[in-house]
């Protein structure tokens, strides 16, 4: 049977144009046509999760069972009581086969677990941030079909962007009144024009064409040499056009789809500083970890006082965000590294943005200075993606 | 009420700029950051009696101070 991976070869492509015709003529005409949309999504499902990947398939239907088997009992619970140990239960148990896959290849040779399927990471973010705003009290109605829509919603289950329960609903719930969404159709159209060029023109270029050339040329020199701070460079490049071009194909299909799923980058090599850098790049990741850990971490911090100062809890906030992002990248030394290096550049940010307040007249503002702050950030990034890219293991450990 | 909420934003942001310019958008203008929010939404608990939680925080509703005024009126 076929197996196609999103967004990857033409022929995808013009199914999905054909697949997403009659959704797209019934939305112009102010109808939601909702059975055909699951079908359709099914289809699609299958085309990435059926043929060889038939196991993943199973995977992914045994989850989709599981977490909405758990989100309904804690919804159930949550109705009546709000114990806070239930609660963690509920998270625990949520993230515990994401938790599953990404241990397994790390104790059994580099096997994958066999629960795994592509885009559970991604599935279990929006399943927490679910759990989560179920305590808060935020989600007050459960309806199993439209969080199963939410779950299955198959134009970003592979890699995002990561949508929120309560925005998707509204969403999926109205109708977009005929000039929007010709509004929307318009801007869809330019994203996937604009992900040809990111994913198959620049990202080919630099992912296939520059970065082995660079790789090698860093590898026959061995060591640090100017190669190895160029294959940073490259596989930014590499890696912001690649995921940018997914993300606009991913929100393109979304908004044809009349779901206005949010953007995951906003010119994130433009970043004033590091803190700016993560308000723009895989921003629907960064927001979510701001608003589940970060800011729910810090909260309770201060609430309890925990640590006298704000400074120290501002920080831990940070490493432990960095180093949960950095473990769920995978349990290698270099995606640890990476978060450390992430949390350090944050504090350090933190703390010139709280000298630069204090002596406010004595520290020069303008063009030149902003420039400089561009070039610095994009260049602490760069190394950071070097970290990220797992090259230094190749070139110091396993050559 | 209005002037309770400006003097904690005041206050958190460590800046009058919140009631001079009531349109300010405080998060582009980096007033306002992720721990600054939390302390802001303690100190609504502690001084009004307001419990916002996290996750009713979606910063597009509450990005200028006029924005805010308004939310925390409607959640009295």
């Amino acid at each position: 049977m076929l197996n196609m991976q999103p967004y990857q070869d033409p022929t995808y492509f013009i199914l999905l144009a054909i697949g997403l015709l009659p959704i797209m003529i019934g939305l112009l005409y102010g109808k939601r046509f909702r059975t055909y949309e699951t079908l359709i999504s099914i289809a699609f499902l299958i085309l990435t999760f059926g043929g060889i990947k038939w196991h993943q398939g199973i995977a992914l239907i045994g989850y989709i069972i599981f977490e909405m088997l758990l989100i309904a009992w804690y919804f159930n619970y949550r109705q009546k009581h709000n114990k806070t140990w239930v609660f963690c239960l509920a998270v625990i148990l949520s993230i515990l086969p994401l938790v599953v896959v990404k241990i397994t290849p790390a104790i059994d040779f580099g096997r994958e677990s066999i629960i795994g399927f592509l885009g559970i990471s991604y599935l279990t973010f929006k399943v927490v941030g679910m759990i989560m705003e179920i305590r808060d009290g935020m989600i007050k109605e459960f309806h199993p079909w439209t969080v199963f829509q939410f779950i299955i919603f198959f134009p970003t289950i592979s890699s995002g962007p990561i949508d929120r329960y309560r925005r998707f609903e509204r969403d999926y719930n109205t109708i977009p009144d005929r000039k929007k969404y010709v509004g929307m159709i318009s801007k869809a159209v330019h994203y996937i024009f604009l992900g040809f060029m990111y994913k198959f023109l620049l990202a080919y270029f630099f992912g296939q064409i520059l970065l082995p050339k660079v790789g090698s040329l860093a590898l026959a020199h061995g060591g640090w040499s100017v190669w190895t701070f160029a294959y940073g460079y490259v596989y930014a490049m590499d890696l912001f056009f690649d995921f940018a071009g997914y993300s606009l194909f991913a929100v393109a299909t979304s908004y044809i789809m009349g779901i206005e799923t949010p953007m995951n980058f906003n010119k994130p090599f433009i970043s004033h500083n590091i803190k700016d850098f993560w308000n723009r790049w895989h921003m629907t990741l960064s927001f979510w970890f701001r608003d589940y850990i970060y800011m729910r971490l810090v909260f309770f911090m201060m609430k309890k006082k925990f640590m006298k100062s704000r400074i120290a809890m501002a920080n831990l906030g940070y490493i432990t965000l960095f180093l949960i992002m950095g473990f769920w990248h995978g349990l290698t030394w270099y995606y640890i590294a990476y978060g450390i290096f992430q949390a350090c550049a944050m504090i350090i940010c933190d703390a010139w943005q709280r000298f630069k307040k204090k002596h406010r007249k004595a520290i020069p503002h303008n063009k030149f200075t902003e420039c400089f702050a561009i070039f610095l950030t994009f260049n602490v990034v760069c190394f950071s993606l070097l970290i990220f890219s797992g090259f230094l293991n190749k070139l110091f450990f396993v050559h | 009420m209005k002037d309770q909420v400006l003097d904690i934003l005041a206050d958190v942001t460590g800046s009058d700029e919140v009631k001079k310019d009531l349109d300010v958008n405080i998060f582009q203008t980096g007033l306002l950051d992720s721990m600054g929010t939390v302390q802001f939404l303690l100190e609504l608990q502690n001084q009004l009696g307001i419990d916002v939680p996290v996750s009713e925080f979606d910063r597009s509703e509450w990005e200028t101070p006029n924005k805010i005024i308004a939310k925390v009126e409607s959640m009295k």
